[in-house]
């Protein structure tokens, strides 16, 4: 019986609205467009956060991150100067910040630099090279998958071993298996002890399968981690440089040095006591403090805003959608006022005229939605391609569109199907 | 006793500040399976009447028996509930839904009392038959002639087996070849047993009937009784 009923005014609501195609089409355009900014918006968001918490886990939350920065030029004298630029951090900063900040329970100094590295006489590939310690598992979400990472052994023996990453395992050895066998890079042979892989946080999917891993300039396949006093001692730390006829040379010890606390709330005073210890030791301003958890705050506030911005037109659309809908629905009524007469005189109830009229409307709001959720879909797609920020589409966020279109046609389509209910009977029966 | 029984009844149309008595204390009972005319000249009260007597309105004094029961002041749900149940009603200008084909317009009033869609849509369609519609099934009211179209509006007036059947000027807008088609359907429902109310200026239906009531300015002039 219910049933039944269902399908006869579903039936009905069917006919009537087909009847006016354009103008029922015109009709939902508002929810539609309300509808695609919602799931846009919720997938942006949801991409946004995903990403953060991705770069969460891949810079730590408990890190604070120092990195070394070319000073501005000394303006005063650019003419044909010939001389050696001296910045940056120094094993002596790693070294004091180790003995003077109790707080600082893990401090790992890090070198990079650019190389390439070959297997027996297979192909170059360029790789970057992380001259570290064994602790650097210890602020890097890097996991071992076969052999080990650095040993203390290694560091104190100068050793010329390292550890690769999965990228360059499959590039380098294709097949083989690198454990054992030895990579030349600039020269020398290193002997790999161990492969690594980056954790990631989840796997980021959008519409339309997995996000393209960022691809890194320069053509870097991977890194090869090597103990930092083997790099100290095989690479220079000086970097010739020809412009112009002129050469100069820059002196960098330390690319990095990574700080780990214990709890996340120490994140902020510990960033204010180093700042004043480097503040000491260096004359100029060559380094930056990050702080993974600021940039994530500054990725969450960006977020809100753009959330703000796509909210609005979502709420001005489906408000303005709404009263269109409403709008359509008054005038259906009024033109189906001899059907409610006769309906009504027929033994209808108004309750039976308002679920009629009720169910119209939503008809054409869920229609509106279906739509608009179609639509809704590919727009984060485009974002992701064009804008190239990450999406992800849930399953949730096609309830809640859903859900919303649902709302705006019972909010919209209480009106007039009470109108129509409480119509006179006598009054609707002569009604031309 | 009298399957309906009215007492004083009376309407009052408020018009702004002018008070228009369409009805003034009418009495009037019917037996079961009666054929009762109502006739009178335009503006008499005769759509007054049956619309009160069809429950579509409430009487402004007076007291309204159907059944023996009293539905003069029953709220609008209940009036709903009587009028689906247990009043056939047929206009003068059909009143079919024209979305709807011959059986499902049969089949409304059943719909608002909770049948089944089978059990509706079978008994719609033995019903379309008896009015002499059965090739004509799935056609929309605008697809049919006039007499065919009041045809599919007695059958939807005997969906639910009414108490009683009303019907304003059911042949006014029919051709008379039409109109002797309906009133002879009619007829066979009187002599079916069915109480048959029909308001209407059609001589030829006045002469079948049983009773007619005369009405004039609001009240019954004369009653005059046909019964051989
Ligand atoms: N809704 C209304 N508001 C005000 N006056 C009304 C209303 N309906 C009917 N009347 C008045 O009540 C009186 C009776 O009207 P009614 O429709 O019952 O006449 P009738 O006998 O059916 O006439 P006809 O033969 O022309 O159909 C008329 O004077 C009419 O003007
Ligand atoms: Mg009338």
């Amino acid at each position: 019986m219910f049933l039944f009923r269902l399908k006869h005014i579903i039936r009905l609501g069917v006919k009537s609205l087909w009847m006016h195609r354009l103008r029922s089409t015109l009709t939902t355009l508002g929810i539609v467009f309300g509808v695609c900014s919602v799931i846009a918006m919720l997938a942006i968001g949801e991409g946004a956060s995903r990403e953060a918490q991705d770069a969460i886990v891949q810079l730590g939350s408990t890190n604070l991150i120092i990195e070394t920065v070319k000073p501005p030029e000394e303006k005063t004298d650019t003419g044909n100067r010939q001389g050696m630029k001296e910045y940056g951090l120094t094993y002596d900063d790693a070294e004091s910040i180790r003995n003077t900040i109790p707080d600082a329970q893990v401090v790992v100094p890090i070198r990079e630099i650019d190389q390439k590295a070959r297997y027996l006489t297979r192909p170059e590939v360029a790789i970057k090279i992380i001259g570290t310690i064994p602790w650097y598992t210890e602020i890097s979400p890097i996991r071992v998958i076969r052999g080990r990472f650095l040993s203390s052994v290694d560091l104190q023996y100068r050793l010329a071993v390292c550890v690769i990453d999965d990228h360059i395992a499959r590039k380098l050895f294709a097949f083989d298996d690198p454990l054992g066998l030895d990579v030349k890079i600039h020269g020398s042979y290193y002997r790999v002890v161990g492969i690594v892989s980056k954790a990631r946080h989840s796997e980021m999917t959008g519409a339309f399968g997995t996000i393209p891993a960022p691809v890194s300039q320069s053509g870097v396949v991977g890194n090869v981690y090597i103990p930092l006093t083997t790099a100290r001692c095989r690479f220079p730390e000086l970097d010739y440089r020809f412009s112009g006829g002129n050469r100069s040379a820059e002196k960098v010890e330390l690319q990095k040095i990574t700080v780990k606390v214990d709890s996340s709330e120490q994140v902020l005073p510990l960033r204010d006591i180093l700042d004043a210890l480097l503040a000491r030791l260096h004359k100029k301003q060559d380094y930056n403090i990050v702080v993974p958890l600021e940039l994530l705050r500054q990725a969450a506030r960006t977020r809100r805003i753009f959330s703000i911005v796509l909210g609005s037109i979502a709420a001005i659309s489906l408000l303005v959608g709404g009263i269109g809908i409403m709008n359509i629905m008054l005038a259906t009524v009024s033109e189906r006022t001899r059907e409610i007469g006769i309906r009504r005189a027929l033994g209808a109830r108004k309750r039976d005229i308002i679920v009629q009229f009720l169910s119209e409307t939503l008809l054409l709001t869920l229609a509106g939605g279906v739509i608009g959720i179609i639509l809704g879909s590919l727009i984060p797609s485009l974002v992701t391609y064009f804008g190239n920020m990450p999406t992800v589409i849930t399953s949730a966020s096609l309830v809640l569109a859903f859900g919303i279109s649902a709302a705006v046609g019972i909010t919209f389509g209480l009106y007039p199907a009470y109108r129509a209910a409480n119509m006179d009977p006598i009054e609707s029966l002569r009604h031309e | 006793m009298a399957v309906v029984d009215i007492r004083k009844l009376s309407k009052t149309y408020q018009l702004g500040s002018v008070q228009v008595p369409a009805l003034q204390e009418v009495d009037l009972q019917i037996e079961p399976g009666q054929f009762v005319a109502v006739m009178g000249p335009s503006g008499s009260g005769k759509s007054t009447l049956l619309n009160l007597l069809g429950c579509l309105d409430r009487p402004t004094s007076g007291r309204y028996y159907l059944g023996g029961e009293d539905v003069s002041r029953l709220d609008d749900d209940r009036l709903s509930l009587i009028r689906g149940k247990r009043i056939g009603f047929i206009f003068q200008s059909y009143n079919l839904i024209g979305q709807l084909n011959v059986v499902e317009n049969i089949q409304l009033p059943m719909f608002y009392q909770g049948f089944s869609e089978q059990a509706s849509a079978e008994h719609a369609e033995q019903l379309a038959v008896t009015v002499g519609l059965a090739d004509r099934l799935k056609h929309r009211p605008s697809e049919l002639s006039g007499g065919q179209q009041q045809r599919v509006a007695i059958a939807r007036a005997l969906a639910n087996d009414p108490v009683i059947i009303l019907a304003d000027e059911p042949t006014g807008n029919l051709d008379s070849a039409s109109g002797a088609e309906i009133l002879a359907i009619l007829g066979r429902l009187h002599t079916a047993g069915k109480t048959l109310i029909i308001v209407t200026h059609d001589t030829e239906i006045a002469a079948r009937a049983q009773r007619i009531v005369q009405l004039l300015d609001g009240q019954v002039e004369e009653e005059l009784d046909n019964r051989d």
